[in-house]
């Protein structure tokens, strides 16, 4: 299918007519001052799958949805929905700050395409998850913005649709409402509904969907395994921490190049479950005897995870040249940002101790909890305890 | 397909979505349809649906209008919630309405330029004018903004574009209830009864709601895209009040004026309504014309609103 959007100010009817006439005359052809937010994809979704859509901004992820949901039309080519389809592009559709809390629950969940009787049905469990009992009956322009998010996050998490298309909502909201937000569309992919997912956090995207498509301007770029899907897509436009320029000088030696690689490749943005390298390109105009250099890891939070060095204590002697260190990292961090520090010095003074040369980003599953260190692959066993 | 160990009671279902020629189709389905029928016998199966550039395909758009009943129904309850909130008279502004109007229309007409009003007195026979003048303006003022007004929720969600516009049609039906109780007690007042044409009342609402869809299916679908309608309703509105029979009687004009008259569909609708309510003459042929104006407008209407929906979530 297609999608091609007119670009420009909207036509007063005045202008309209002014167009059609001139088309008439042929003194002005069709504008072609259009874009095409999606051209020729073409793809299809089993039933009970949940297939993530990653992709930049303006890559047509977007219009993909609103195709899929029905809320605008392809310019060419069809989509196809069995069953009930319900979109989530926004959380709080249709919520009316004058209405209190029952009224618009009602109102959204017909909104969302709920019945009365399955919203009367689930109402009880809708106000529970979202705790704003005591205000059902306060109109929703006195709530505070989390409770209005609150209460239209219960509603549309009790939808039962057949499909259900996300987009982005779990951008907003505080972490709470995210987890718990995260956990609602997990659920969904269990209980056998067909999810189609769109986000940019690629975390939630890769832990609910096993397969992804990956847009690009408007044509399918790939599509396949969410975590291979996801590296291309990161790997694709991402610029190595190699800056071209020397980094840093300090008298004899210049280090020239810091950068993290995976599968020989530098990025600043990784998978957690590779092995990465960090790897210090310098240069030695002399020889510095019993020069030690070092390697370490700083997370976002300030605490050194990592801290490698090579100490010479004047047993090696590094001659004048060009020298690499490389470090192998096992996959052993968790998913986050790091600060890639280097440290060159002798036992008699520091070089360069500089704690964040480059930074790089791991992604990869938390398995739904955030902020804990999850090593895999460790050995790791539970044994009966004999008192 | 979901694992098996969730044997839900999930109609089969999927989607997919294919190029315009000679593009791949999936067929997804397949296993869905031979799991719920081996399951669960004759269990009809969710239609597909399409979405392509000719709309969202339905395969009885008066069916998902239906279904979308209790939307609609949410939609009209948010307005009369709305309405009258914090207002000090509330409900009674239903009738201050009216009233004041024939009273403007019983001192200009009646009293000073002596407009006949077929043996019915004046305040009566404007008040059925009024009334039903006022139910076609609040459903066509509101309809022609009910769909820029939702503009967030038509760019957001899927439900039948046409619930919009129908749910205008409750709200004033609200305040012509009330009004046709003042109409009944100013009947009784003098002593005015019609008899018979009584009971096709409920045709004398059918024909009224039928014009009033029609002419709000026009402007609301045109407001999304010329934003020009939101300020041309009301100048047009004023007009077209003045070209009906509202304050005045059409009685006085005859041949081919009364017929040409007729083309106004708001005609046929006040004359039918005086007829059933206060018993006024039967108003013969130029009804015929008047009735097929208001049918051509709306059936015009429920066609090109449904050509425009598809690109409503586009340019609203």
């Amino acid at each position: 299918m297609s999608k091609v959007y007119a670009l420009g100010d909207r036509q007063s009817a005045r202008e309209a007519v002014v167009s059609a006439a001139r088309r008439m005359v042929r003194l002005e052809r069709a504008r072609h001052n259009e874009v095409w937010s999606l051209r020729d994809v073409t793809f299809s979704v089993k039933d009970g799958e949940a297939v993530g859509i990653v992709g930049r901004n303006g890559a047509g992820k977007s219009t993909a949805l609103k195709i899929l949901a029905g809320i605008t039309s392809p310019t060419s080519g069809v989509a196809r929905t069995r069953g009930r389809v319900a979109a989530l592009l926004e959380v709080g559709t249709g919520f009316h700050s004058e209405l209190t809390g029952r009224e618009n629950v009602y109102l959204n969940g017909a909104i969302l395409g709920m019945s009365r009787r399955e919203i009367a049905r689930s109402f009880d469990s809708i106000v529970e998850f979202s705790g704003v009992e005591r205000f059902l009956d306060t109109p929703v322009k006195r709530y505070s913005s989390g409770m209005q998010l609150r209460l239209a996050f219960a509603v549309a998490a009790h939808l039962e649709p057949d499909v259900l298309v996300v987009d982005e909502i779990l951008a907003v909201g505080d972490a709470e409402f995210q987890r718990k937000s995260l956990g609602r569309m997990e659920e969904a992919g269990r209980e056998g509904r067909t999810v189609i997912f769109v986000s940019h956090d690629l975390d939630s995207l890769s832990a609910i969907c096993p397969r992804s498509l990956w847009l690009e301007a408007g044509r399918i770029r790939g599509e396949g395994p969410s975590r291979e899907i996801i590296r291309d897509y990161l790997a694709s436009g991402l610029a190595s921490a190699h800056t071209g320029a020397a980094l840093i000088r300090v008298g004899a030696l210049t280090v020239l190049d810091v950068r993290v690689t995976a599968h020989e490749r530098a990025s600043a943005v990784l998978m957690q479950e590779e092995e990465l390298r960090v790897e210090v390109d310098f240069e030695l105009a002399e020889e510095i005897p019993g020069l030690d250099c070092a390697v370490n890891l700083t997370t976002s939070t300030g605490v050194r995870v990592l801290d490698q060095a090579l100490s010479d204590s004047g047993q090696r002697r590094l001659p004048k040249g060009r020298y690499r260190v490389q470090l192998v990292v096992p996959p052993i961090l968790n998913v986050g940002t790091y600060a890639v520090g280097v440290y060159f010095g002798t036992q008699l003074s520091d070089l360069v101790d500089e704690p964040g040369v480059v930074s790089f980003t791991l992604h990869g599953s938390d398995h739904g909890r955030p902020g804990r260190v999850l090593i895999s692959n460790f050995p790791m066993a539970v044994h009966p305890l004999t008192a | 397909m979901g694992s098996s160990t969730h044997d839900r009671d999930l109609p089969a279902l999927g989607c997919q979505v294919r190029q315009p020629a000679g593009g791949t189709i999936a067929t997804a389905h397949g296993n869905g349809e031979q799991k719920r029928s081996s399951a669960q016998g004759d269990v009809t199966l969710p239609e597909w649906r399409e979405n392509s550039p000719a709309g969202v395909f339905q395969d009885r758009p008066w069916r998902a209008l239906w279904q979308a009943r209790e939307l609609i129904g949410y939609f009209a309850l948010r307005d009369l919630k709305l309405r009258y909130r914090q207002t000090v008279l509330g409900v009674l502004w239903v009738v201050v309405q009216p009233v004041a109007s024939v009273a403007i229309f019983t001192l200009v007409f009646s009293r000073l330029a002596g407009v006949s009003s077929e043996g019915i007195p004046y305040p009566l026979f404007a008040l059925v004018g009024m009334v039903t003048w006022t139910y076609f303006s609040s459903v066509v003022i509101s309809a022609s903004a009910v769909l820029v007004t939702n503009g967030n929720l038509i760019t957001k969600v899927y439900f039948p574009r046409m619930a919009a516009p129908t749910a205008s049609l409750l709200p004033p039906a609200v305040d012509l209830a009330v009004s046709l109780v003042l109409v009944a007690v100013v009947a009784l007042y003098y002593h005015i009864f019609p008899g018979g044409p009584l009971l096709a009342f409920p045709l004398w609402l059918v024909l009224l709601a039928m014009t009033a869809i029609g002419v709000a299916l026009w402007f609301s679908a045109l407001n999304v895209k010329y934003r020009d309608v939101q300020y041309a309703v009301a100048p047009m509105l004023q007009l077209w009040l003045f070209a009906s029979p509202v304050a005045y009687s059409a009685s006085g004009l005859s041949g081919w004026g009364r017929l040409a008259y007729a083309v106004n569909p708001l005609y046929g609708v006040i004359e039918v309504g005086r007829w059933a309510l206060l018993g006024t003459p039967w108003p013969g042929w130029p009804l015929a014309i008047s009735v097929s104006a208001s049918g051509l407008i709306l059936v015009s209407g429920l066609n090109y609103f449904r050509r425009a929906q598809r690109t409503f979530a586009d340019v609203v």
